[in-house]
């Protein structure tokens, strides 16, 4: 991961912040500079909820090689209340027990370890309500 | 008199996974009843690859800020206490500071001072708003515990973190006393670039633990011209099941006050977390009035003390986010020692 994109992606990687068009109401999450609906140009920040409701999977049994030492894992799309939908993976969880439906939380984790002296990136991973 | 200072929100994290001392006793030809026994734990949780010091400290937070409901941009510092920081030279306070919307405006720092890293955070967060320099600040307790194979920290060191935000206005804990106490004690150690620590066997408990621990203790009720009787709680460094309630009874307290925040049987030696996870067990159940007796200990060595004072703000909320047993003992994964050993690159791939 290249460190200058790595840090330009922090607010939404580690905050989930989203931006709602100021004209239209629509939400993008990451944030956009022109809204996909209006072509507005001005946005209000906000968070995205910590629960979403597991839309889809599926189990990838052959990942690229960055994640080969987690497979197999679930990766997910959810829709959150903002009316947005985020992949990622969801963890801590017996993959036979993934349903669709089903009620995750957002945690922060560690997505990436680039070699043994590169950065380590961070943002959200998907897993079950306590 | 000057105006109280204390504990404005508080939160815990620890990972789901778990492994037992008899799966570790296995692979090593270890008597696991004996280890069981002498270091009176049970098991000890294990984070995933995907979790660190960083990441537990982020969740921590979350759970303290919801009990705090503050802004988090009004968090003028923020310290984190462990002895396995993810970089060498990087801090992990600037990435929580991120991760929890606390930046830019805001003093970080990275501390180790092995067990006893968090508590030193909890004691500057708290005396930079005593000082008045700030609203609020932020001590974390956090770690990733490293215990070399077969070596008997291996069936102790695991993983956890709590957070504390300490401030002046809704305060669930007010700090009534601090003592601290350090000598130069070489009983446990680290050098640059190894991946374990080391330590001098049986030193590490008389002349180190006890004689820090106890130390400390003695010197804090004295300050406070108090007696244990007079304590609800009490809670130690736990390196293992043994040592806190050992060194709780010599001092004159009972099972009674310290079983609420003793940890370590089913959760291990979170090393800089254990202390503050234990105050934190304490805090999900304490009632207004309650007063709270802690000492930690890290190696090399020294012991912070604390004396708190549950207020009335505390109960309403205890429950607003998940408390620490829920976290403890709910939705666990047992591991096999295999999968423990791919999850704590314990596994070399020589190629």
């Amino acid at each position: 991961m290249n460190p200058a994109r790595y840090a330009r992606e922090i607010p939404h990687r580690y905050r989930l912040e989203a931006a709602k068009c100021k004209k239209c109401g629509a939400v993008f999450f990451p944030h956009r500079l022109i809204c996909l609906k209006c072509g507005h140009r001005q946005f209000e920040t906000i968070k995205i909820s910590e629960h979403g409701k597991l839309e889809t999977f599926t189990v990838i049994h052959t990942p690229a090689s960055d994640f080969k030492d987690q497979s197999p894992f679930a990766l997910g799309i959810c829709k959150f209340p903002e009316g947005v939908r985020i992949t990622a993976q969801i963890v801590d969880i017996d993959l036979e027990k993934v349903r669709i439906g089903m009620k995750l939380q957002v945690e922060f984790r560690r997505i990436q370890t680039d070699g043994h002296a590169g950065i380590l990136s961070y943002g959200y991973k998907f897993v079950p309500v306590i | 008199m000057s105006k109280p200072v204390g504990i404005v929100g508080y939160g815990v994290h620890i990972p789901r996974y778990r492994i037992r001392v008899e799966e570790i006793a296995k692979v090593w030809g270890a008597d696991a009843p004996s280890y069981k026994r002498g270091l009176e734990l049970r098991e000890k949780s294990v984070p995933p690859p995907d979790c660190d010091t960083i990441t537990l400290s982020v969740e921590a937070t979350k759970r303290a800020l919801k009990r705090a409901q503050i802004d988090p941009a009004k968090i003028g510092a923020i310290y984190i206490g462990s002895e396995s920081h993810p970089y060498a030279v990087k801090p992990s306070g600037t990435t929580v500071a991120e991760a929890i919307g606390a930046t830019p405006d805001i003093h970080c720092a990275d501390l180790e001072f092995a067990c006893k890293a968090g508590s030193e955070g909890m004691y500057i967060a708290l005396s930079h708003v005593k000082a008045g320099e700030m609203e609020y600040a932020l001590g974390i307790a956090a770690d990733t515990s490293q215990g070399a194979p077969s070596d008997a920290l291996e069936y102790s060191a695991s993983a956890g973190a709590a957070a504390f935000i300490m401030g002046r206005k809704n305060i669930l804990a007010e700090i009534e006393y601090t003592h601290s106490f350090m000598t130069d004690t070489p009983d446990f150690w680290r050098r640059e670039h190894e991946f374990y620590p080391q330590h001098a066997g049986r030193y590490t408990g008389e002349p180190a633990y006890f004689k820090h621990t106890l130390g400390c203790a003695k010197a804090l009720l004295k300050k406070a011209g108090a007696e244990p009787g007079d304590f609800k709680y009490a809670v130690f460094h736990q390196p293992n099941g043994k040592f806190p309630m050992r060194v709780g009874k010599m001092l004159g307290f009972k099972t009674k006050q310290i079983e609420q925040g003793w940890l370590a049987p089913r959760l291990g030696n979170t090393y800089s977390g254990a202390s503050p996870m234990g105050l934190a067990a304490i805090l999900d159940v304490a009632k207004p009035g309650d007063r709270i007796f802690m000492v930690s200990y890290g190696s090399g060595a020294g012991s912070d003390g604390f004396i708190w004072k549950a207020t009335d703000k505390l109960p309403a909320v205890q429950k607003v986010t998940t408390q620490t047993y829920a976290l403890l003992d709910e939705k666990k994964f047992y591991l096999d020692y295999g999968t423990y050993a791919k999850f704590r690159r314990k596994i070399l791939k020589n190629y």
